[in-house]
């Protein structure tokens, strides 16, 4: 095994890229702080939306990186826990971030609509997506052969992904039959001008580079774990050997 | 085809013999289903009207509560002395053994519902216009399919896991919210439910489209689980 596992899950290329994100997250926040001008309706609220979209954009993507590595470890010419920690990874990476994306959401929408949450659909289906997503994790943290756990994961991955646009599509046609359209559409009554437009160019690029370096240190973490318990069960079986020996 | 029809006939009517001779399904499952049903009458006053606009609604989450124990007892059966090793083991294929699990789960789902109709009409005074019957049996059917097929692959997704009874309800009532959603309206429309308080009443041709929705539901849990339940399977 390299050095670079042995000092932790960082190398050059994970530094780099680090500080990379938090340059350009500096750069963000100050864009986003003080070079774009307050909403007319929205005042600073509007402030919110190009990391609100950027974490909907994470999170999504994340969820999508779990389906892909989840088929993967599927099928058998492929299948490798390598890709059941990628996907185990990328899930933990999507719930963090659609929790932050429903938190920001509700602070955004007591300030513009004045109440916590409104049962819009495309609301109603990102939090049962974090109910899904939060079942996965709670299958994937129960004990047992890692085998049989990444087997079971990753179909529930592959389902869980699938089953995305017919829970939005449901809940769509119930939200049509009980309300007016929202009044406030995220992007109705808000003017995209040239600061807008940057911010939210920037701040993808920004969430984009930061999904990757987490899902770098997540999956290096994972693998060490697992080297760390197949290490621990070869050396008890060595001990007990000895033992025998002697 | 034919030998995995005949491994799903099987099976089906080895988990349908279980459930005929241990009686728990027939004492505890239904008590339950319809103990629900009071404690729905107790929580929305049933002299305002409150109740007579939400049964479709709690009739459906009746069912969901009670899927989480035919479940949950469906696999239990087989999670016993390694059962279900054995029957992989006999060389069953498992598309056959997804097919009988699902089969039994729904025979079982179907009673249910019967059950819980009857006592909708008896205890909370709902009645079924003749108009609406086609419509009502036809979503319950697709309804209890959608669901008997997703009990079956995420009965098995958490079966043999020590935290089964938790982990249940929280990977498969997120699943089954279209369900939910698209047989209470169904239900609504079929039964001529009040839809709000300007006592608009739903349409029966209003409640076909969601009919479509369980139906897209049920295959493709259906067609999932037959995929799917050979990997599941395999340890």
């Amino acid at each position: 095994m390299s050095t670079s596992e042995a000092s932790g899950t960082g190398t050059r290329g994970s530094r780099i890229l680090g500080a990379l994100v938090l340059i350009g997250g500096a750069v963000l926040l100050v864009v986003v702080g003080f070079v774009l001008p307050a909403d007319e309706v929205q005042r600073d609220a509007a402030r919110l939306l190009p990391l609100h979209v950027a974490t909907a954009w994470l999170a999504y993507v994340a969820f999508f990186g779990t389906a892909i590595a989840s088929i993967f470890y599927l099928i058998p010419r492929t299948r490798s826990l390598a890709w059941d920690r990628i996907a185990g990874a990328s899930a933990e990476i999507g719930v963090l971030f659609l929790s932050l994306l429903i938190a920001v959401g509700m602070i955004w929408g007591n300030l513009t609509w004045g109440v916590f949450w409104r049962w819009d659909p495309r609301l109603t289906t990102t939090a049962l997506l974090l109910l899904l997503f939060i079942g996965y994790l709670a299958l994937r943290n129960v004990d047992g052969a890692s085998e049989r756990r990444a087997r079971r994961s990753a179909i529930l991955g592959v389902i869980s992904f699938l089953f995305v646009p017919i829970v939005h599509k449901s809940v769509e046609w119930w939200g049509s039959l009980h309300q007016a359209p929202s009044v406030a559409k995220l992007d109705g009554d808000i003017e995209l001008d040239d600061s807008m437009l940057f911010s939210l160019f920037l701040s993808l690029v920004v969430f984009s580079l930061l999904y990757v370096w987490l899902m770098l240190h997540r999956v290096r973490l994972a693998r060490l774990e697992a080297m760390h318990d197949a290490r621990g069960l070869d050396s008890a079986i060595a001990a007990r050997t000895a033992e025998a020996v002697r | 085809m034919k030998a995995l029809l005949r491994v799903a006939r099987l099976i089906a009517a080895k988990d349908l013999r279980i459930e005929r001779r241990s009686r728990v399904a027939i004492t505890q499952i239904v008590g339950f289903a319809v103990l629900v049903l009071f404690l729905f009458a107790f929580a929305f006053d049933p002299t305002r009207g409150v109740l007579a606009r939400a049964t479709p609604g709690l009739f459906w989450i009746a069912v969901l509560l009670s899927l989480l124990l035919v479940v949950g007892r469906n696999f239990a059966a087989e999670t016993a002395d390694g059962a279900l090793d054995g029957l992989r083991m006999a060389g069953l294929e498992p598309g056959g053994i997804f097919l009988g699990k699902f089969i039994a789960l729904l025979v079982e789902l179907l009673a249910l519902v019967v059950v819980l109709l009857a006592g909708v009409v008896v205890f909370y005074d709902t009645e079924i216009p003749a108009a609406g019957a086609v419509l009502l049996v036809t979503s319950a059917f697709l309804a209890c399919t959608g669901l008997a097929a997703a009990g079956t692959v995420y009965g098995a997704l958490s079966a043999g896991v020590r935290v089964r009874e938790t982990l249940l309800p929280l990977l498969l009532l997120p699943v089954v919210a279209p369900v939910l959603i698209g047989a209470t309206r169904a239900f609504e429309a079929a039964l001529g439910t009040p839809s709000d308080d300007r006592r608009a009443v739903a349409s029966v041709a209003e409640g076909w489209p969601w009919v479509a929705l369980l139906g897209v539901f049920a295959v493709m849990f259906v067609a999932g689980g037959l995929l799917s339940f050979g990997t599941l399977l395999e340890d």
